[in-house]
């Protein structure tokens, strides 16, 4: 993906193509949404890789985060609830040659698309998947999410919710996703270096991000993550170390640790299937014309 | 037609099916039609497993009914088969693992007691050859020539070390050879036809018609009995350069396919109810997308888990009724492996020119059944047209711009100046969502309206391309069979039967079951002089269906639950009781 597209690609006339930027379409989110950050992050992102925004195919789930596509300029698909990633790797396998970037929220990633959420890391898929963790479900109007930590009191969770929340950095390590990040809405120079890399890196890339909700989370606040959050790059972790990564990960508290967690080399999915390896196959002949040895073995 | 049906029996794990398909591929081979019918059951090893193959000089559409040869590897095969076998027939067993006595048999049926293990021993000590010379003896009896078996047998184990295939080859010629001395009767009366024929099953009709229509993406989860379809096509994949994916559900499955097909290939999935069932949601998200994908939905016994090895037509409500809200659908019925081929390629068709999901109804009974199909009946001629329609930069693009045909300009990812947003959510022209900020907003009232009109139009467009009604037989006839789907083949089998008794009957046929063209099929049913609706389920829930869009209540009904497919005899007899007695 990235050695492909990360050229600037030019028309027949010699015009560099558009650059991605924003869509007509203005973002419906609550002022002061966490998620304009991340919005602001992938096309700052996105823009300098110069990749062509008709190049770019951005696909989420439901929920409020997964508004995303509308307010870019590039392709989007806005489809299920929790299906993001399935629609995002049958995208990314039809046209390797396009830049695949998947966004959603916590609930949609985590809880109900949790399981392709795993696959997806175990396969090494090369698209970027960025998600919008607020610790609630805000387009439902406030209930508990897989995030939500212990004892939260939500319009679900009354007298407090009695589940142990996912660490998504964690099982991100854990299902074998090669490049492991986290960022803070709030700080968007930073957030905007982790998209970037995560879509530079050839293969499954997590940047989850806290992404306050202002609105139904009243704890998981701007304020709170900024008292809190401390970055990687700084405090000497060894992005290569996947112990350390696995430590810093469980990191809760007075300290919580933004930046890249982990980033390893594998081959990609799309290295491995031995058809991808011929080209995207959009661009591949179609059909059996011909192919008359193909029936001989019914013979 | 003169015919000669061949029925193995015995444990799961005794190669069963394998010696089964061996029999069938000989005939087909030998240029005849074969059916061929794998009966078995949930259970790896173990259990009560059959195949019948069953060839004749005419084309056999269903297993039929009765057989004349049974090879029997354990006890309990032969009760439970005997009963079956006709006069002049013969039970191959070896009298080392049981006996059977005559009394065990009807009248005019001949036990063949051959040594098998013994010719196996003579040529290994592994416990491998145990089915061959019982092979050998029945091909003999089948009037399959030796030297055709062998070359069969070597094309089975190919890939296999020589020595298997020459233990298999020397103890199959004694099996054939000891026939050939000791059975006091030759009962085949089947010869050698035209060119070799091509056997296959269902599954492997479905995915062979996908890769001829241009298919280049399969995502699948394992669930019996649709599996077949992605075996062929994973074992072909490099060939054909197809992707297959085995997803990790079959949520995941659709919305792999519809994500492919949205970024430009022609994709496919295939399951059974219980997976199609987890795919509901993503078969609205193709409608509402309005993005191409094509569904195999092979049924097998249900609610729930039901008979996973057992054969059901009982998802058409669920087909019909697949996903919250309403858009336009296709659902295809092919009746066996020749139509599978060919109504896949229809199926990629339809999708893609009304860009919306088509569904392929199949069910056991086909996805896993033997057929043979000639060459000249599935052409691999076909040029899938490019994806690539609308021309970069085009002014003002809309992907969703209302049409008189209800079908938009389609761009692909990659093509310059033509972004949109694909949602799931209602959305207008270009793909801007109304349900966000703008629902109940007067103006946009009227365009959610006009945008559910654009989409369902598309079904007067699909019930114009699908294919109509098919009335086979004499159309003054006193009685139509009305049927859909695999049970076409007994209803055929059935109606020749009925002929030979001098009793003329017809068959009316759904190629297409949704959407119907109510005035084609009311005009075919008002012709009709009496009627006898045939479905593999409990509620007739194609009558339903026919009622619902025609008025026509068709009283007279034969439907069956059981699991097992229809037998010509049972359609014979409930036949001539309609026609007699004026039916239930």
């Amino acid at each position: 993906m990235a050695d492909s597209s990360a050229r600037a690609v030019t028309t027949p006339t010699g015009s560099p193509l558009p650059l991605i930027g924003k869509s007509d379409t203005k973002p419906t989110w609550c002022p002061g949404c966490g998620d304009f950050g991340v919005v602001a992050a992938i096309e700052m992102a996105v823009k300098r890789l110069q990749i062509p925004s008709h190049n770019v195919v951005i696909v989420s789930g439901i929920g409020c985060s997964s508004n995303l596509p509308h307010f870019l300029s590039s392709y989007g698909f806005h489809g299920l609830h929790g299906r993001s990633i399935p629609v995002a790797e049958g995208v990314r396998w039809a046209n390797h040659g396009l830049t695949v970037i998947g966004t959603g929220g916590d609930g949609d990633g985590f809880g109900i698309g949790a399981g392709h959420f795993v696959h997806a890391m175990r396969r090494n898929v090369d698209l970027t998947y960025v998600t919008m963790d607020n610790q609630i479900y805000g387009l439902t109007t406030g209930q508990a999410s897989p995030t939500s930590a212990m004892g939260q009191k939500t319009k679900s969770t009354p007298t407090g919710v009695i589940e142990h929340p996912i660490e998504p950095i964690s099982l991100a390590l854990a299902s074998g996703a090669t490049y492991v990040a986290r960022g803070f809405s709030g700080d968007v120079k930073q957030l905007t270096d982790l998209v970037a890399a995560g879509i530079q890196h050839r293969g499954f890339s997590f940047v989850d991000v806290y992404s306050p909700c202002v609105t139904y989370n009243k704890i998981n606040t701007f304020d709170f993550f900024r008292q809190r959050v401390y970055k990687l790059e700084s405090a000497g972790h060894d992005p290569t170390n996947l112990g350390a990564a696995f430590e810093r990960s469980l990191e809760w508290g007075d300290k919580i640790p933004i930046g890249l967690f982990y980033k390893t080399d594998r081959p990609t999915y799309e290295d491995l299937d031995e058809v991808l390896a011929a080209g995207p196959l959009v661009l591949q002949p179609a059909g059996m014309k011909g192919r008359t040895d193909v029936l001989d073995e019914f013979v | 037609m003169s015919e000669l049906s061949v029925r193995t029996g015995g444990q799961a794990g005794d190669g069963i099916a394998s010696v089964g398909e061996t029999i069938a591929r000989c005939f087909s081979r030998m240029g005849l039609h074969v059916f061929g019918l794998n009966a078995y059951q949930s259970v790896i090893r173990g259990g009560h497993v059959w195949y019948q193959a069953r060839t004749g000089d005419g084309r056999p559409h269903s297993q039929g009914d009765g057989l004349d040869l049974l090879y029997a590897l354990d006890k309990p095969t032969v009760e439970i088969h005997a009963a079956g076998l006709r006069r002049g027939g013969t039970v191959v067993f070896d009298p080392e693992k049981f006996s059977v006595s005559a009394s065990e048999l009807p009248a005019g049926v001949t036990a063949l007691p051959v040594p098998t293990l013994e010719f196996a021993r003579k040529h290994t000590s592994q416990s491998i050859l145990q089915n061959a010379g019982g092979i050998g003896a029945t091909a003999f009896l089948a009037g399959i020539p030796l030297d055709l078996l062998h070359q069969v047998l070597t094309d089975s184990y190919g890939r296999k070390a020589g020595d298997v295939v020459t233990w298999n080859l020397g103890a199959s010629a004694d099996g054939y050879h000891f026939a050939e001395q000791h059975a006091s009767a030759h009962v085949s009366a089947v010869r050698k036809g035209g060119a070799p024929k091509l056997l296959m099953t269902g599954n492997q009709a479905f995915a062979l018609g996908a890769a001829a229509a241009g298919c280049k993406f399969l995502a699948q989860y394992p669930m019996t009995p649709a599996s077949g379809v992605l075996h062929w096509l994973a074992a072909h994949a490099q060939s054909l350069g197809i992707v297959v994916k085995q997803a990790e559900d079959e949520i995941a499955a659709i919305n792999m396919a519809i994500g492919a097909s949205f970024a430009g290939v022609r994709s496919m999935t295939a399951t059974s109810g219980g997976g199609f069932s987890l795919m509901v949601e993503g078969v609205g998200l193709a409608g509402m997308t309005e993005t191409p994908v094509v569904i195999v939905e092979s049924q097998r016994v249900g609610p729930s888990t039901g008979l996973p090895t057992k054969t059901e037509q009982g998802d058409l409500n669920l087909m019909l009724g697949a996903g919250q809200g309403e858009f336009p659908r296709a659902i295809l019925a092919p009746t066996d492996a020749k139509d599978a081929y060919l109504a896949t390629i229809q199926a990629f068709e339809l999708a893609e020119d009304w860009q919306t999901p088509v569904l392929l109804a199949s069910d056991l009974h086909l996805s896993e059944s033997h057929y043979t199909v000639d060459r000249e009946e599935i052409s691999l001629d076909i040029e899938p047209s490019s994806l690539f329609t609308v021309q970069p930069n085009a002014h003002e693009y809309k992907r969703y711009q209302y049409t008189e045909s209800g079908v938009s300009p389609r761009a692909l990812p990659g093509q310059p100046g033509l972004q949109f947003v694909a949602g799931s959510d209602e959305h207008d022209e270009r793909g801007h969502l109304i349900s966000d900020t703008r629902s109940g907003i007067p103006r946009w009232v009227a365009e959610r309206v006009r945008m559910m009109d654009k989409r369902m139009g598309k079904l007067r467009g699909l019930a114009a391309d699908a294919a109509p009604p098919v009335l086979e037989g004499p159309a003054d006839a006193p009685l139509t069979f009305v049927a859909w789907g695999s049970t076409v083949g007994a209803i055929r089998d059935a109606m020749t039967e009925l002929a030979a008794q001098g009793k003329t009957t017809n068959l009316l046929y759904f190629p297409t079951v949704f959407p119907l063209d109510a005035t084609r099929v009311g005009s075919a049913l008002q012709r009709a002089h009496r009627t006898l609706l045939i479905e593999a389920n409990y509620t007739g829930q194609f009558g339903r269906l026919l009622r619902a869009e025609t008025g026509f209540h068709l009283a007279d009904r034969f439907l069956k639950y059981d699991g097992e497919p229809f037998y010509p005899h049972e359609i014979v007899a409930r036949g001539l009781e309609v026609m007699h007695h004026g039916g239930q």
